[in-house]
This record gives C-alpha cells, structure tokens and sequence, in this order.
C-alpha cells in the first residue's frame, strides 16, 4: 500500500496524474463496468438527462436558499433604516454646511442657476469626468463583444419588423423626429437653466436619432450617422472634456500662478455658468452617441 | 427612529433586497440583469429619499436676490443618483451583450448549462 | 519644484485622454500610446515619491477644481498613494510588453486596439483609486475598473472566456452592489463624502454612540463589497476561470494590479474614512482574518488539485490574497506593513508567473496542463528562469520578494498572543502547500529531455528582457527590503495621522 502510494505521489510530483482524481477513479470504477456495451450515443443521453435531473433537484433547495437569503438580507437592511435618520426633515446629517453652500453660493460662483447642473458640472467635475469615461468603457465593451463585421455576411441579417412601408408610422415619424431633436438640443443646452442637461438631454437626442434608424431602417440612418462620424463626435466631445476640465484643475491650485480666464457670467443668461454649457453639449454628445451605437450593434452586430 | 415614518428608505431597502437576491441566486442571465436593475432603482430611490426635505422646492434658484438655503432640496443626491444611473445604464449594456453573445454560442441563458455545452465541446 | 505636484492630476487625466487617443488610432499601432503612458506616468510616480520623501509633510492635497474640498473635489498623495500607483504601472508595462505576442495571437486582429484602450481605462482607474479623497469618485473609478476589467477577459473571444467574463462580471456587480450601498448609508449618518470629513464625522458618532448600528453595517457592507471585487477566499470562486483563461497579459493585469487596486482602496478607507480604533470596534476585522487563513489554506489545496497550471496559479492567488486579509485582520502595525509588502510582493510575482507560464505554453505547443508542460522549460530558457523565480519567490525562500512579508508576518503574530499559535500553524501549513505544488510544476518543467536534443522554440526579444526585469525586480526586493518596509511604514503613518 505505502509503495502504491509513494509510485502515485512520484508520477503526481512529474505531473502525470492528478492524485485526489486517482482515488475518486478508483472509487467510481466497479459501477463503471456495466453500461460499457451501451451505445455511445445513449451514454451521452443519459448523462445528459441526469445532469438535467441534478440540476432540476438543486433548483428547490437553490430557490429555499434564496428566500432565506433574501429575508435575512430585508432584515438587516429594515433595522438599519430603523437607525436611520428620519424621512424628510431637514435636521439630518445630510443637510450641512455643503448642501447650504450649494444652494445659496453656487449660483454666484457657477453661474448656474440650476444647482444640480452646477454641482455636477464644476465642483464635483472629477466625478462627472468619470462617468462619462464609463460610457466610453462600456461602448469600448459592446463593440468588442459584438462587433462583428468580418464574421457574419450582410445577407445573414434580417429585419423583423419593417416599418419603413408603414405609411401611419412613417408620416408620424416625420412630425415627431424633429420634434424630439429639437427638444432633446433644447434640454442639453438650457442644462445650466433648467432642468435637465447633457445625459437626459443626451438620451433624448439619441432616442430621436434611434426612431429615425428603426422607422427609416438602419441603412438610411447609418448614412446619416455613420461609424465614423460616430467615432469623431465621441473622441472630440472627450478629448474637449478632458483639455477643458484639465484647465480648469490646473488653474485651481494657486501654486501654479495660472489664473482661470472664464468667467461666471450673469446668472440666467443663456451663454452664463463658464465651462457648464460647452460641457453639457459635450457629455450630451457622448451619451447620444453611446445609445445610438448601442442599439445598432444589439440591432445590426456592426456599425456598418 | 421610526420605520413608519422611513417607510421610503424602507421600501428602497426592500427593492434593494429583492434585486440582489435575483443578482446571486436568479439561474437565468436576463433574470439577473433585471435583478440588477431592480437593485440599481432600490438604490436611487434610497439616495433620492434622503434629500428630500418636506414642502421644499427643486434646487433651481431664482437668477437674482437672495437665496434661503432651506427653501430647496438638497442637491448632492440628485448628481449621485445621475452617476448612479449612468453607471448601471453602461453596466446593463455590457451583461445583455455578454448575453447575446452567449446566446449565439450555447444557445441557452443558464450559467451551468453553458458550462456544461462548453465543457462537452471541449473534449 | 511645486510644479511636482500637479503629476498625480495628470497621471489620472493623461491616462483618460490616451485612452481616446488609442481609440482613434488604427490596428496595433494603438499599443505604443499605452507604453508611452504607462512609462511616462511611472516616472512621474517616481517625481511624486521625492518629491514628499524630501517635502517635511510628505503629503500634499490636490485640488481638482477651483473650491477647496469639502465644496469641491480633491486628490491627496502620500508616500503610499504614488508608491502604489508606480507599482501598478511598472507591473502593467511589464505584463503588456511581456505578453504582447500572445496578445496578437489570443485576440482577434480588429479587437486588438480595443485591448489597449481598455488597458489605458484600467490603469487610469487603478491611479485614481489610489489618488482619491472622495468616497464617491471612488466608486465611479471602481465602475470603470470592473468594466474595463471584465473586457481585458472577453476580448479574446473564446466560449470559455466569455462564461468567465460573465462570472466575474456577476461576481463584480455584487461586489459594487455592496459597496454603492455602503457608501449611501456612511453618506446618510454622516452627510459627508469626502474621506477627511467622513473620518471626522464618525469618530464623532462613535464616540458618541449615535447610529452605531447603521455604521456598522455599512462598513462591513463596503468591505465585503471590496473584498468580493478582490478575490476574498469564499467569493474566489470566479478567479481560476477568469485567470485561466484570458491572454497572459489579461490574466497578469488582472491577478497582479486589478484586484490589488481593489485591496489598497479598502486599506485607504479602513485608516482614512472609518479609522482604524472604529473598524477595530466593528469586529468585522475578526471575519476577515478566518476567512484569510481559510483562503491561505484551501486555495491552496485547491491549488494542488488543478491539472492546468494556469488555474494553478489561480489558486495560489486565492491563497495569497488570503495572506493580506490574514494581515489585516491581525491589525497590528507590522501585520499591516507585512499586508502591504505581500500587495507589492505578489503583484511583482505573480504577474511574472502568469507571463512566464504563458511563455511555457507556447513551448509546450500552447497545452496548459501540467503534465504537458514537461521539460518545456529547456526549449524556452528565459521563460523557465522567471518562472523557477517565481516559485522560489512564492514560496517563501529567503534572497527572493516572497520571504519579507512571510517573516513579517511571523513576527506580526508575536504581537498578539492570542491569535500566535493560530496564525504560526497557518502560515506553516500555507507554506508547505505552496511547496509541494511549485516545487512539482518546476520539477515538471525541468524535467530533463528524453532523447537529447529538443526544438528550441523562439523566444521573442520582448517577452524576454520582460522576464529578465521581473526576475531582477524580485531578487533586488528581496535582497533589499529594507527601503521598501521602511517607506510602507512612513507611508501607513501617513495614512493614519495626516489628513
């Protein structure tokens, strides 16, 4: 015996066998003579139905381990909130010396009358920096996955639905994609104004361009917006958002002598709020792009 | 200290629970991105709960004259919550391409199912 | 020479903009904008170093905009933060050169740039971990790091790869789940999301005692939220997948620098926000520490069991980053140097076993199980070398990088005499484990040439100056420690002290 094992633990030591998948062979081998004559076929058919059958049993205990989970999670979670500051009031924690500075200084400071806009977009910019370099990484991410132009042939591709002969779709569509273009510029440039700014204004602007695909078909819009224009509008709208957001982090710190050359503005104007606008229209390109390059790689699998 | 009085906290906390159990435990990969989701929207209900401050407005301040802090909501949430979503929007995109992708290989959504395609193709 | 200080700001920003510039470019060419940004940040890093090695505070803040912090944003660098960042990018320059051939083999052509594009994310996320001072930024760049990350997998474009990319996408999201929801709640009780303002806010609650219970629970929901992203022993389970099966060079950035990332941003909340007398008060360092002599000891086993060598060096990552939790968990001042040492020294070595055992493949004509590997190391020398190194190194042998944070940790246990015996036993058991498998692969891999004279396959000139700096790297770490330790421990006073 200890000669059988010090023969496996030398031949493991040289990496021919696995030692612990040894004895677990050895274990299985006396069931294993029976079904030897079976086609090969059948073998796999069987144990295809019994790792089904596995999978189907651990399914109940995997649906009891989950409602126990999630229970003990809604429990921890409820008696936190019960700690938890109350709803609505304004003595809670959150409600500091920031939040004050926000609301009664930043219009003076920013220029822009929209706090939020004003707080995204020039205090906390790093951040807003950031999240657009997720949109970025994500489109990155769909493209590798799903960009595949060398693979599938254009004929492999087809429409499921064509609306482009629907004539209700087609003349609605007509009133309604300007609307929505004008509407969706209006939100990304009164972003420092009014509610909104360069993501819902982005969003919007990309669903319109979205219908003009699905209504038109992808060719047609692809015309209009191709890859490359894609491409361009992306790395300008970035690059432009970083160069901008790069001034105005070196100008921050006095040590560097550089004084900032953008100003405030009158609050409410349309051309006010410095950097905010110029960088709304820029993070609302970003965004349109990404949704729009978003559905034709699900749509089409390539941006050609 | 009171739940009733937190019962948004609570209920965003609850979809927050819901969410992730769908994220661990749900077999099929839709599933768990909607589960995803759920757990995203838990967690901006929670953010957008907190900076809320009763009979206060949207924090868009007049162009001119003074401006009393405690008339508006506070901000900071409303930004966060923006990042928030800009982030599950990217992440959701990545998990249902990854989906597709599997799909058109394995042509099944179960995670164990796919290993057990790619494990058989293998040998 | 204040100049100096704008480099972390334009390392962050560098990287980001580089990562548009990459995209623009066509094809391959896309991997010289990665090598001159990785290079051009790390001696930037480097400036950073002296210039607060010789500063009298050795720490400055950055701010990245035109309002002081709590208002606006800000960035902080210590010794630790561009000591971290430097580390990073050395190691990532090392792993994509070191494994650009495989890149152009494992990766379809057209997706090759995006490769390099998601290395620029990544790295620019992993700098801004490091240089943050905002709770919040952190968990956008933590965002961009697992997007990125998970990319690096699927881009070579195998069935396999894609499943692990899901796992580790799945196991990501839970993780950012976690932390999002912590950060939300530490934001609720405190109102605050810059570190300097949290750390004052909860020490103020905690010796208080207000809202003991929701902040509690946060921070050990932000710590099982990093430590899922990390790698900790029971979420370990996508790791052998993930790392088995993407290029070397994904699997190296990945095991070596993204999960490290991860770590060094839960060491800088644990002493910049929580505070490191708050986070002993938890009790949350007692589940890290049994789950990190867990993850020391059954990922080693595991370790044993894995036929393919590159799920091997999986494992052993598991049971390494078992080693840093251990660490922490211990919570005394030379555990916590020792958890530091073990990021460095793992990040080095296991990103040269990763390329080195990408390299013995190839040799052994692109099979990765063990028994296959045989004498593989005698058709490609270098390879061989590094990864004799890297065993040598994991294992613990004294003159090599593995050795310091073992002996550290050995004299770290002695500090705390309840846990001594514990931490002893586990550290020996570890360390037999490691042997018996590195010392059975490098056994295999030298085994000597039946028949004399084999086909020496060919060794490209990257990939071997790569493993020749790795290899010098790790005997000069490990025969000069004394630097490094002495600038973890000014770096982890910084940390703690100084805000």
């Amino acid at each position: 015996m200890k000669n059988k094992f010090s023969e496996k633990f030398s031949s493991w030591l040289l990496g021919e066998v696995d030692l612990t998948e040894k004895i677990a062979e050895e274990k299985e081998q006396p069931s294993a003579v029976n079904p030897s004559k079976k086609d090969e076929e059948e073998e796999t058919k069987i144990i295809h139905s019994l790792e089904k059958k596995e999978i189907k049993l651990s399914f109940k205990e995997y649906k009891v381990l989950s409602v126990i989970f999630c229970v003990i999670l809604i429990g921890i979670l409820t008696a936190t909130v019960y700690f938890l500051p109350t709803f609505a009031k304004s003595d809670v924690p959150a409600v500091n010396e920031v939040y004050e500075h926000y609301v009664s200084q930043g219009r003076d400071e920013t220029g822009a009358v929209n706090t939020v806009a004003g707080m995204i977009l020039d205090y906390r910019a790093f951040d807003t920096l950031g999240e657009s370099f997720v949109l970025f990484t994500a489109t990155c991410a769909v493209l590798i996955l799903m960009d595949d132009k060398h693979k599938t042939p254009k004929k492999e591709m087809h429409e499921t639905v064509n609306y482009s002969r629907d004539p209700i779709v087609k003349s609605i569509a007509k009133i309604l994609i300007p609307l929505i273009l004008v509407f969706g510029a209006y939100i990304l440039v009164n972003g420092h104004l009014s509610p909104g700014g360069g993501f819902s204004g982005g969003a919007i602007l990309g669903a319109g361009f979205i219908l003009y695909a699905m209504v038109y078909g992808e060719e047609q819009a692809l015309k209009v917006l191709s890859e490359r224009k894609i491409k361009a509008v992306t790395i300008c709208a970035l690059s432009f958002y970083c160069l901008a957001k790069s001034y105005s982090f070196f100008t921050g710190n006095e040590f560097n002598g550089v004084h900032s050359v953008i100003s405030a503005g009158t609050p409410g104007d349309i051309l006010s709020g410095g950097l905010i606008m110029p960088l709304n229209i820029a993070v609302g390109l970003v965004v349109c792009c990404t949704m729009y390059s978003f559905y034709m790689l699900f749509k089409r699998g390539r941006m050609n | 200290m009171n739940l009733l009085e937190n019962y948004e906290e609570l209920v965003a906390m609850i979809l927050f629970a819901i969410g992730f159990t769908m994220l661990v435990f749900a077999r099929n990969l839709l599933k768990k991105i909607i589960g995803l989701n759920i757990m995203d929207t838990g967690v901006y209900l929670f953010l957008a709960s907190m900076g809320y401050i009763r009979d206060a407005l949207t924090p868009i301040v007049p162009p001119e004259g003074e401006v009393n802090p405690m008339d508006y909501i506070n901000p900071i949430p409303s930004g966060l919550v923006l990042t928030g979503i800009v982030v599950s929007v990217s992440v959701s995109a990545l998990t249902l391409a990854l989906c597709v992708r599997l799909y058109k290989k394995y042509h099944t959504l179960d995670l164990d199912e796919m290993y057990m395609h790619m494990k058989r193709e293998e040998e | 020479m204040d100049v100096l200080m704008n480099f972390p700001f334009i390392t962050i920003v560098l990287s980001l903009f580089s990562s548009v510039v990459a995209f623009a470019f066509k094809g391959r060419r896309a991997r010289f904008v990665t090598y001159f940004l990785l290079s051009a940040c790390a001696v930037m890093s480097c400036f950073v170093i002296i210039y607060n090695l010789s500063s009298e505070t050795g720490y400055f803040v950055y701010r990245m905009g035109h309002y002081d912090a709590p208002i606006g944003n800000e960035i902080s660098a210590g010794l630790l933060e561009p000591f971290f960042a430097l580390l990073f990018e050395v190691v990532m320059l090392l792993s994509v050169i070191g494994g650009e051939k495989r890149i152009f083999s494992d990766i379809p052509e057209e997706k090759q740039k995006l490769f390099y594009v998601m290395v620029n994310l990544c790295h620019a996320a992993l700098v801004a971990l490091c240089y943050t001072n905002d709770i919040f930024t952190a968990y956008v760049f933590v965002e961009i790091c697992t997007i990125a990350s998970c990319s690096l997998l699927m881009a070579s474009d195998k069935g396999r790869s894609l499943i692990a990319a899901t796992r580790y996408m799945i196991f990501s999201l839970i993780g950012s789940g976690f932390l999002l929801i912590g950060v939300i709640l530490l934001y609720s009780i405190t109102g605050h999301l810059l570190f300097a303002d949290l750390y004052e806010a909860i020490t103020h609650l905690h010796s208080e005692g207000s809202y003991d219970f929701p902040l509690t629970v946060a921070i050990g929901l932000i710590v099982s939220g990093l430590g899922v992203k990390s790698g900790l022993f029971p979420f370990h389970l996508w790791m052998p997948d993930t790392y088995g099966t993407a290029t070397p060079a994904a699997s190296a950035i990945l095991s070596g620098v993204i999960s490290k990332g991860y770590i060094f941003l839960l060491f800088k909340i644990i002493f910049r926000v929580v505070g490191f007398d708050v986070f002993f008060g938890t009790g949350v360092q007692n589940i890290l520490f049994i789950f990190g002599i867990h993850g020391m000891i059954l990922g080693s086993v595991s370790a044993i069991r894995a036929k393919n060598v590159k799920f091997m060096i999986a494992y052993s990552s598991a049971a390494q980053i078992g080693y840093i939790y251990m660490g922490l968990g211990l919570g005394t001042r030379t555990a916590i140097v020792a958890s530091l040492f073990q990021i460095v020294f793992h990040s080095l070595t296991k990103a040269m076993l990763f390329i080195s055992a990408g390299g013995l493949c190839d040799a052994a004509g692109g099979k990765q199980d063990i028994a296959s590997l045989r004498s593989s190391a005698h058709k490609n020398k270098i390879a061989g070398a590094a990864f004799l190194v890297g065993s040598l190194s994991m294992v613990g042998v004294p003159m090599f990088a593995g050795f310091i944070p073992k002996l550290l940790f050995a004299s770290s246990a002695f500090e705390s005499s309840s846990r001594m015996l514990l931490v002893l036993v586990a550290l020996a058991v570890s360390t037999m484990l490691n042997v018996m498998y590195f010392m059975r692969t490098v056994l295999t891999v030298y085994h000597p040439c039946e028949g004399g004279a084999s086909a020496k396959t060919r060794v490209y000139a990257s990939f071997a100056v790569c493993a020749l700096i790795f290899v010098a790297i790790n005997a000069a770490v490990g025969i000069n420690s004394q630097p490094i330790s002495t600038l973890l421990e000014k770096g982890i006073e910084l940390f703690a002290n100084v805000r």
